[in-house]
């Protein structure tokens, strides 16, 4: 076959031409695959062939050893570690051959491939010989074949992990980058693309940076870089440094007042893209610090694994006038472009993150800034000093900020209203929207919302939202924090006398035209939601009037026909944000007996409206419309059986999509809810949702993040029609031991702790659901069998000590289910089993109200098991 | 490598409204589980049940007044139509069946009549109060108290779980309690003698040991011991109970306490709550402890003969309230003809200068004197244990000296648990 050709086919503006190219590929892919890759890698090391052809080819040779989705990634890697031996090593050494090309294009996408093929291979103790023959080339090679080789490492880095590779070699790597970023390389693009190796070779440079001299070294190289002549290689520089500072932190100290001065001169007079680097270092530091001081736990005696050295509190005095420097350094319309980053809104997110690391301290530092700057006629001054102010509401004390915003607010509402600058009244609403987030609540002592006040702040919230899209938003956001701080009032809100006319004024901002605009209809319909999940009875009626007004809203969503894809999408957005405000409302209107029942004239009308929506088939949609007709199950209860012959269709189309795993995850909680409803009135269901509850179990593309909602949910079914679950129970029993096995102990980081927690969780909680649903039945004793295993699952996580308090309460309720339903049969078990007993104890004599509870039931269930 | 986006979130809130809404539903979602699993847990399988009666033995439903009759005979109909019925359920029940439903809840102590083996290791002894003996139940925010016979003596408000509608809202739907008490007049105070239900979670099937301990922790810690408020009524007191070895028996005894005794209850430790008459709790009393020790009239006064209140059998037997009942003697139909009795009736009789005769330590002569039926009011017939009781204070009464001896001697060590009967 003629790949050359093939390829600049597949290339060419013809489409008749292109389709046939890829349909010849796919052909030769399938037919031998082999040959394929041999071929396409023949191309890509040949120098006599055009670069778009060598191009194609890697890029082709790439996806066939990678891709996004888990499943399809494992695949791949098993078909090429099942690939022929000869074949293989000839495709790699042409790879390596086309990383010393002249041709910049050939050798960068052969050195991707090369890293692709090693994060493949090196986990499996194959290409021993590949970074001896990179390292080994580096000292040998023309310039470009060593930027190559760079280049490659840094993809490698990037692809293995750490573990993989050996300290010698991490070593070996790590002073060929370092040597290569050096000041003696005089090469500009080997330099650069040693300290863009660097940067994701830190990870590899544990043991390097515990040692002072190495570590030094590194720091000296690294910092020298960042006064390159060349910008890429000051920009990659100070990438380092940010890496390293979240990496690193507790090796920092020698080296932060030098680090200062380097970023206070490139914040000051380097490009922006530096600069925004140089800013990224500080904002990265206030970031280890605020996890740091939170471990702490606010008292000092607590521990965490690093020490905080307090950079930030220590470069204060410096570092905040220079923060305040770039905020006047702001773009023309930068509030309503989506995309915009600049120097001005780097330094104003770090001088919020620094507010919130040191506290008080800050706040003298940024008074004097905004006393002198908010009444400039220059708006950039104004606006400076505006979001200066909004920027230090987190973090300090009320007690240090409530008598200043006493003294601002009226200025800020006057603001808001009449400066002529569209940017301060932007950033003025923000403000005003920061200062309800975080110092008003019904609980505060000094309210800064007053009978005084009041009426203003609604009014001039109210004005700003007919103004611009971006200043309306800001000013939807101030209502909806102001709304928030009402969440726990009790039965009288002070927003009462308002809220007819907020309501009314939101619906409006969703009607504007320009609604599409600055996330302006979003915002409108977030703050809706806020105010009714914030309402009190006071404001029920209103709220229950409120239900016709959306549901005409979304009926007229379902008007249109025959729309472009653009305007489909317009639609199926906008059901979204009114399904939400439905969900909203009705989980409102069923909190309470008196409103839920007059809501339940609505409720064949609204599901009605959910049906439709999902007939309209978009994905989010039918996520939030799943959402809302769970609120609408456990609303409506058993009634809701009369929906189920419509519904169900949608509800298995749900547990079948594992492209959105969210809509899966969103819908396997639907069936708890209705399962709940329902009771025993979801049997003629439960044999589709079962098979594929279980299908979904036993399938690796689905996102791992709902198997444990699924096993949640065998539970609730088991609960809701008791020993029916029978027809299940060894299907369901198989997989959960499977599961249990997979995760009685931990392995890995903080996050697949986490993860297993949660799936053990899901596990305890279908056994106790099952063992509550077959409790009082005459077929108890099928349980019997299972229960040895059951108790040694609980004996292994007791063991592990590695469970998180949910896990807990949850395991230690199983023991009691256990005890319940099998009555004596379990008494013996249990009194046989490892731990069952210390880990009663333990959870009784436990701090958490939740685990004390449980394990008092579970004594309890216990002691009568025993001593039948 | 091109260099990474180091864009943060600006002038937004982290979280959107939709994850939000997500988090919102789950949070719910986990919520409504607790609750179902929590509903699912307190209805235990050893919860009582209200066996249902059979129709044609029940009561023309408008009758206010409680028929307890009706309620034995449907008891002893039992089985087929039996229905489980939790506590919460029946608390919807109205008017009689509510009160026909309580009225057979309580386990009743038999009379000490003979000192059982193993009183010092295996038994509790506490002075029981004088008073009303009532079924305390907390639920849904309030609290009611039943008498023997299932009529309300009293509806408030108390510091039991569920037991108020107090502002924090404390306790689930789910929650409620049943307290075994006694009513005390003089200090307006509850007695609890004994544990049913804590907080939705069932005690029956555990054994008195665990009941005492539950009930001693749990009592003080919801605070139904304190002084009377405005959510809490009438104050609640545990008993204080003894292991029956000699100090215990004697401090029981002779204590001081603050209320009036009557007699003194013994608890088998091993002894889960039953329904009804149970040997494994039991009740003795003389003049130090109890000023009613000799059953009296109505008049109050002590009849020179001791009456006996017997139950009318189908075949003309007349039995004891025990199960299986003990019969003490016949009526001849001409007899019942005569006098208008239908079976079922509760008769009085008293006992004549005959007296009870005895073989082999049973029954096997009574020399009965029929007086009339027994007041409306009466719910059971007398069990055997109490005639006997009864029968010995009149002619060689068990006197506290015995049971002390009892304890003392070698006997008592002799291992002969293995002959105890379990209740459960």
């Amino acid at each position: 076959m003629e790949v050359t050709q093939v390829l600049l086919n597949a290339q060419s503006i013809d489409g008749a031409l292109r389709t046939n190219a890829e349909e010849n590929l796919k052909q030769f892919q399938e037919q031998n695959l082999p040959s394929f890759l041999l071929s396409l890698s023949g191309e890509l090391a040949n120098e006599e062939k055009p670069v778009e052809t060598r191009k194609l080819a890697g890029l082709i040779l790439k996806n066939a050893l990678d891709a996004k989705e888990q499943h399809r990634k494992f695949e791949l890697v098993q078909r090429w570690l099942s690939l022929d031996a000869n074949a293989k090593s000839q495709i790699k050494a042409c790879l390596l051959k086309t990383l010393s090309s002249p041709v910049s294009d050939a050798r960068s996408t052969a050195s991707q491939v090369v890293a692709k093929v090693a994060g493949i291979e090196l986990p499996q103790k194959q290409w021993p010989e590949l970074i001896g023959s990179l390292l080994s080339n580096i000292h040998q090679l023309p310039a470009h074949a060593k930027q190559a080789t760079l280049e490659t490492l840094g993809y490698l880095c990037e692809e293995v992990s750490p573990d993989v590779i050996d300290q010698d070699q991490v070593n070996k790597i790590l002073t060929a980058v370092v040597q290569g970023m050096s000041g003696s390389e005089g090469n500009t693009d080997v330099r650069l693309a040693a300290t863009r190796a660097l940067y994701n070779a830190l990870g590899f440079a544990q043991a390097n940076f515990s040692n002072d001299m190495e570590r030094d070294y590194i720091m000296r190289v690294v910092c020298e870089a960042t006064l390159s002549p060349e910008v890429r290689i000051r920009q990659a520089a100070f990438e380092c440094l940010v890496s390293i500072s979240s990496t690193y932190y507790d090796k920092l100290a020698p080296y932060i007042q030098d680090i200062f001065n380097i970023t206070a001169k490139a914040v000051k007079e380097d490009e922006e893209p530096v600069a925004l680097q140089a800013v990224e270092f500080w904002s990265s530091i206030c970031d280890e610090e605020i996890d740091i001081l939170e471990e702490y736990g606010g008292d000092f005696s607590g521990d965490s694994d690093i020490p905080c050295f307090y950079f930030i509190k220590q470069a204060l005095p410096a570092l905040v006038p220079m923060l305040l420097e770039t905020l006047l350094k702001q773009e023309e319309d930068q509030d309503q472009d989506e995309v915009a980053w600049n120097i001005a809104m780097a330094g104003g997110t770090c001088l919020g993150l620094v507010a919130r690391t040191v506290g008080d301290d800050i706040v003298p530092l940024v008074v004097p800034f905004v006393e002198e700057n908010i009444a400039k006629p220059d708006w950039r001054q104004r606006e400076a000093a505006t979001y200066a102010f909004g920027s230090i509401l987190e973090g300090p004390s009320p007690e240090k900020l409530i008598p200043l915003v006493n003294v601002a607010l009226s200025f800020m509402l006057s603001a808001l209203t009449k400066d002529p600058n569209s940017h301060v009244k932007d950033t003025t609403a923000w403000t005003l929207g920061r200062i309800f987030e975080f110092l008003h609540g019904s609980a505060t002592a000094s309210p800064i919302f007053t009978p005084a006040n009041c009426q203003q702040i609604v009014t001039v919230l109210l004005q700003s939202m007919k103004d611009t899209p971006n200043v309306a938003e800001k000013a939807c956001g101030a209502l909806y924090f102001l709304a928030q701080g009402y969440e726990d009032v009790g039965p009288s809100s002070p927003l009462t006398p308002f809220f007819q006319e907020i309501v009314q004024s939101l619906l409006t901002v969703t009607h504007r035209e320009d609604a599409g605009e600055s996330r302006l209809r979003t915002a409108a319909y977030e703050t809706l939601n806020e105010v009714v999940r914030c309402s009190t009875d006071e404001t029920a009626p209103l709220v229950l009037q409120l239900v016709p007004v959306i549901m005409l809203e979304l009926h007229n969503t379902l008007e249109g026909q025959k729309l472009s894809s653009d305007e489909r999408e317009k639609q199926s957005d906008l059901q979204g944000l009114l399904c939400g405000c439905l969900q909203v409302i009705i989980q409102k209107l069923g909190s309470s007996e008196p409103t839920k029942y007059v809501f339940m004239q609505y409720a064949d009308q609204i599901m009605g409206l959910f049906l439709r929506v999902f007939a309209c088939r978009s994905a989010t949609v039918h996520e939030e419309a799943m959402l809302a007709i769970g609120a609408l199950a456990y609303t409506t209860g058993p009634d809701f059986a009369k929906y189920m012959p419509e519904f169900y269709r949608y509800l298995e189309m749900g547990l079948q999509n594992f492209e959105e795993y969210q809509v899966c995850a969103v819908t396997v909680g639907v069936v708890g809810d209705i399962s709940r409803a329902l009771e025993d009135k979801i049997v003629p269901y439960c044999d589709g949702i079962m098979t594929q509850l279980l299908k979904n179990l036993s399938s690796n593309q689905l996102h791992r993040s709902v198997k444990p909602p699924i096993f949640s949910c065998f539970g609730d079914i088991a609960l809701a029609v008791g020993e029916y679950f029978e027809k299940y129970l060894m299907w369901a029993m198989s997989a959960l031991q499977r599961a249990a096995e997979l995760s009685t102990h931990t392995a890995g980081d903080d996050e697949m702790t986490e993860y297993t927690n949660s799936l053990r969780n899901g596990i305890l909680e279908a056994y106790s659901g099952i063992f509550q649903g077959f409790k009082n039945s005459p077929k108890t004793q099928l349980l019997i069998p299972y229960a040895p295993h059951i108790l040694q699952f609980l004996d292994g996580i007791y063991m592990e000590k590695d469970m998180d308090d949910v896990v807990m309460k949850t395991a230690i309720g199983v023991l009691g289910d256990l005890a319940d339903t099998l009555g004596s049969h379990a008494g013996s078990l249990i009194q046989q089993s490892l731990s069952s007993k210390d880990f009663l104890n333990e959870c009784l004599s436990s701090e958490d109200h939740m685990i004390k509870e449980s394990a008092e039931w579970a004594k309890l269930a216990i002691s009568r098991a025993i001593s039948v | 490598m091109a260099p990474h986006d180091l864009r943060r979130p600006f002038k937004r809130a982290a979280i959107s409204d939709q994850q939000k809404r997500r988090e919102l539903s789950l949070l719910r979602q986990a919520q409504n589980r607790r609750d179902a699993q929590q509903q699912a847990r307190c209805l235990a399988s050893s919860i009582l049940s209200l066996q249902s009666p059979v129709p044609e033995s029940e009561p023309e439903p408008e009758q206010p007044d409680i028929d307890l009759e009706t309620a034995i005979e449907a008891e002893q109909e039992s089985g087929a139509s039996s229905k489980d019925l939790d506590v919460r359920r029946a608390s919807k029940l109205r008017g009689p069946e509510v009160r026909k439903w309580f009225a057979r809840q309580l386990m009743l102590p038999e009379w000490m009549i003979d000192v059982p083996d193993r009183l010092s290791q295996d038994w509790y002894v506490l002075a029981r109060p004088s008073g009303k003996r009532c079924f305390v139940v907390s639920s849904n925010g309030t609290t009611v108290s039943r008498l023997r016979n299932g009529s309300i003596l009293h509806h408030f408000p108390s510091a039991l779980p569920a037991g108020a509608k107090t502002r924090d809202g404390s306790g689930s739907a789910q929650s409620y309690c049943i307290l075994d008490c006694i009513f005390h007049e003089l200090d307006q105070t509850y007695y609890v003698i004994d544990v049913v239900c804590w907080n939705g979670y069932s005690l029956y099937d555990c054994t008195a040991e665990f009941r005492f301990y539950w009930l001693n922790s749990k009592l003080e810690e919801s605070g139904a011991c304190s002084p009377p408020s405005y959510y809490h009524k009438y104050r609640f007191s545990a008993v204080p109970v003894y292991n029956c070895d000699q100090n215990g028996l004697y401090t029981a005894y002779t204590g001081v306490v603050p209320y009036a005794k009557d007699g003194l209850l013994f608890y088998n430790k091993h002894a889960h709550y039953q329904t009804g008459n149970t040997p494994l709790v039991l009740v003795w009393k003389d003049e130090n402890c109890s000023q009613y020790v000799i059953d009296t009239d109505s008049k109050g006064e002590i009849p020179s003969q001791q009456q006996v209140v017997l139950e009318l059998q189908d075949n003309g037997k007349l039995a004891t309230s025990d199960d299986p009942p003990v019969v003490f003697g016949c009526l001849d139909a001409d007899m019942i003809q005569q006098s208008g009795l239908d079976s079922g009736n509760l008769l009085r009789f008293a006992i004549s200068d005959g007296g009870l005769s005895f073989s082999d330590g049973k029954l096997e002569k009574a020399d009965l004197n029929y007086l009339g039926k027994s007041n409306r009011a009466r719910a059971f017939a007398d069990s055997y244990s109490k005639i006997l009781f009864q029968y010995t204070v009149r002619h060689s009464p068990l006197k506290i000296d015995d049971l002390l001896a009892s304890i003392n001697s070698p006997d008592d060590q002799e291992n002969k648990s293995c002959d105890m009967e379990m209740a459960g």
